[in-house]
């Protein structure tokens, strides 16, 4: 019972890798750009919940609205100002990478400024008893994590497969020189892609706030890296295979810490990433594509 | 055997000239006490961010290889230089230069276990690991009770004392140099032209004959071999280290530095190393809005020069002289003494 009752508590935290990572694993497959500034735009989001929930005292649902509709405008115009430039030209990807890089600092010392280094505290925001299941206990925060993290991944693989923004997406990830020939406006799409990488974000930063009691701008730094090591480990460029990796990052940090050590807990994910790349270099879910000469 | 031409000779002169010239003026200064130690520190960390960024260029303009855990090397090395002399009753003017090998040998072998799985992986997944190598390597310092966890080291001693207080310049100084030197002839010697070779085309590198594991292997652990003696030199130089201190932050700063300064571009590395770490220092009156700042800085310069502020190009003392020369119009020399050529 100890043992699954852990288990269910990783995937709750790991629905919010899997939120994350989705948005690491569409960027990636579109750009093959490592977004590193991805994990501060949760912290964006954070913040955006707190402004209207806590500055404002405006009722929730428009917190959960403005933070996710502000995230996904943010992401788009952080692509359209600091990246599409290098996406343009064609600019060596390690250029991109670097400026992926100078975003996730600005964003870091932009809300240092506007919000103070300490962190702040969030209520408790979607709160009702927890269900007991045949002796488990599930919290409220960890049912509405599965939960939401499962519809979002319904709601973007439907997006992905059916609606025709996704078709474009699929196209100019596949090859963005022939999707052009087709019609395909890939700037736009890029662009799309970015927004709703971020307002996933969003997503994963409310349930954050509602799992974690406390925000803070540096917050995103670790959280990012670990849902980009949830994103490779299912395979980038993968959608299941992102929250595959989330879920499972997630299990592997909750039984760390039940079993072994709390401080080992993040030796033990990258331990888990260094070993699942070298068996698998593409991740669980990932193609594998050949080179050719 | 072909011979060193005149020109080459007298630009290595010409070089010498300069590095010898730069340092007996920069230790008088401080030996005067001209350059306060609060300077002085700025100079030694400076280079130490030279060396560094230099080796990583080693491997990611060279070897054209993203790496993501440069500084787990330098943890690696800073912490076993320091165990090292804080161990062994030596006097120090023995011990260090002993602790700076063993860092070295120490970054070395843990760049020799990473490298050998990893480097049969390409582009963003071999990055990927070596981030996660440094993640590793810090919880695990964190975690030990030989590193003294989370409160790290600390009375690690210093070569300068009172009487002698060019000690770690000295040091950190000829380290620096001779770092800057070995890049150079390594990158137009035989191997270091194979390992541009796996740079350009690995695939057709190997058809070329040449031994690619083993080329990509070399670079990696020599890169891995310089961070950590600059590791060590940077423990000794602070006097205290703990694990924080060698974050992704910290890997990512050192790779700003090569990828700014123009990726390959020696030159580049170490003008935009010394930059990097005056930067930060002279904007110290904005201090809420200097990371700030450098951010916008470094957003801008890759925007607008995607490929660094050098290129691939190398700035050398010889070849701005013949440039000025044949330039027409009195054009006035270019003020920057560099010690390359």
């Amino acid at each position: 019972m100890e043992f699954l009752s852990q288990v269910i508590n990783g995937l709750g935290i790991g629905s919010i890798y899997a939120l994350v990572a989705l948005g690491y694993s569409m960027v990636y497959g579109i750009v093959q750009l490592i977004n590193f500034a991805h994990g501060d735009i949760i912290m964006v989001g954070a913040y955006a919940v707190f402004v209207i929930l806590v500055m404002m005292n405006l009722p929730l649902w428009l917190a959960v609205l403005g933070s996710i509709l502000f995230c996904g405008i943010a992401g788009v115009v952080i692509e359209r100002v600091a990246y599409h430039r290098l996406l343009v030209h064609d600019a060596p990807r390690i250029s991109l990478l670097i400026t992926a890089i100078g975003v996730s600092i600005f964003l870091q010392n932009l809300y240092q400024l506007l919000f103070g280094s300490d962190p702040k505290s969030m209520p408790k925001m979607f709160t009702f008893a927890p269900l007991q299941l045949g002796g488990i206990q599930l919290t409220s925060s960890t049912i509405i994590n599965i939960s939401v993290s499962v519809v979002m991944m319904a709601g973007l693989q439907l997006l992905v497969s059916k609606m025709k923004i996704g078709k474009a997406m699929r196209a100019t990830s596949e090859d963005a020189g022939a999707a052009k020939l087709m019609g395909i406006n890939t700037n736009t799409t890029i662009a799309f892609t970015f927004g709703i990488g971020s307002a996933l974000a969003a997503v994963g930063a409310v349930l954050y706030c509602n799992t974690y009691p406390q925000i803070k701008p540096v917050m995103g730094g670790l959280l990012g890296l670990k849902a980009f090591v949830a994103a490779v480990l299912g395979g980038i460029g993968s959608i299941p295979g992102a929250m595959l990796g989330g879920y499972l990052l997630g299990v592997a940090e909750s039984m760390t810490n039940a079993y072994i050590s709390s401080n080992l807990t993040d030796a033990v994910v990258f331990g888990i990433l260094i070993i699942v790349l070298l068996v698998k270099p593409t991740g669980l879910l990932g193609k594998n594509t050949r080179e050719k000469v | 055997m072909p011979g060193i031409s005149k020109k080459k000779i007298l630009s290595y002169v010409v070089n010498l000239a300069i590095v010898l010239l730069l340092y007996v003026v920069i230790s008088t200064l401080i030996s005067r006490r001209i350059i306060n130690s609060y300077y002085s520190d700025i100079i030694n960390m400076m280079l130490i961010n030279i060396i560094l960024a230099v080796s990583l260029n080693l491997v990611t303009g060279l070897l054209g290889q993203l790496v993501l855990g440069h500084a787990g090397f330098m943890l690696v090395g800073a912490y076993a230089a320091a165990l090292f002399t804080l161990n062994v009753k030596l006097p120090l003017t023995v011990s260090f230069p002993i602790a700076l090998i063993i860092g070295g040998l120490a970054a070395a072998l843990s760049g020799l276990i990473i490298g050998v799985p990893a480097l049969r992986l390409r582009g963003d997944y071999l990055a990927i690991i070596t981030l996660g190598f440094g993640e590793i390597i810090r919880v695990i310092a964190n975690n030990l009770t030989i590193t003294n966890g989370a409160k790290g080291l600390y009375g690690i001693e210093s070569l300068n004392s009172r009487h002698n207080l060019t000690g770690m310049f000295t040091y950190i100084f000829f380290i620096a140099v001779f770092v800057i030197f070995l890049n150079f002839t390594f990158g137009t010697s035989r191997h270091g032209r194979a390992v541009i070779a796996i740079r350009e085309d690995e695939i057709a590198a190997e058809a070329s004959g040449i031994n690619t594991t083993y080329y990509k292997l070399l670079a990696f652990i020599l890169a891995a071999f310089i961070a950590g003696v600059a590791g060590g030199l940077y423990a000794h130089q602070i006097g205290l280290i703990d694990p924080s201190k060698f974050d992704f932050n910290r890997s990512t700063e050192i790779l700003v530095m090569v990828v700014l300064g123009g990726m390959g571009s020696i030159t580049g590395s170490i003008i935009s190393a010394g930059v990097l770490t005056i930067l930060p220092e002279a904007l110290r009156g904005f201090s809420n809005y200097r990371m700030l700042l450098y951010s916008i800085v470094l957003i801008c310069v890759m925007l607008f020069r995607p490929t660094g502020l050098l290129g691939r190009s190398e700035f050398s003392l010889m070849g701005t002289i013949e440039k000025i020369r044949n330039a027409v119009g009195g054009k006035k020399k270019k003020t920057a003494a560099k010690k390359e050529g």
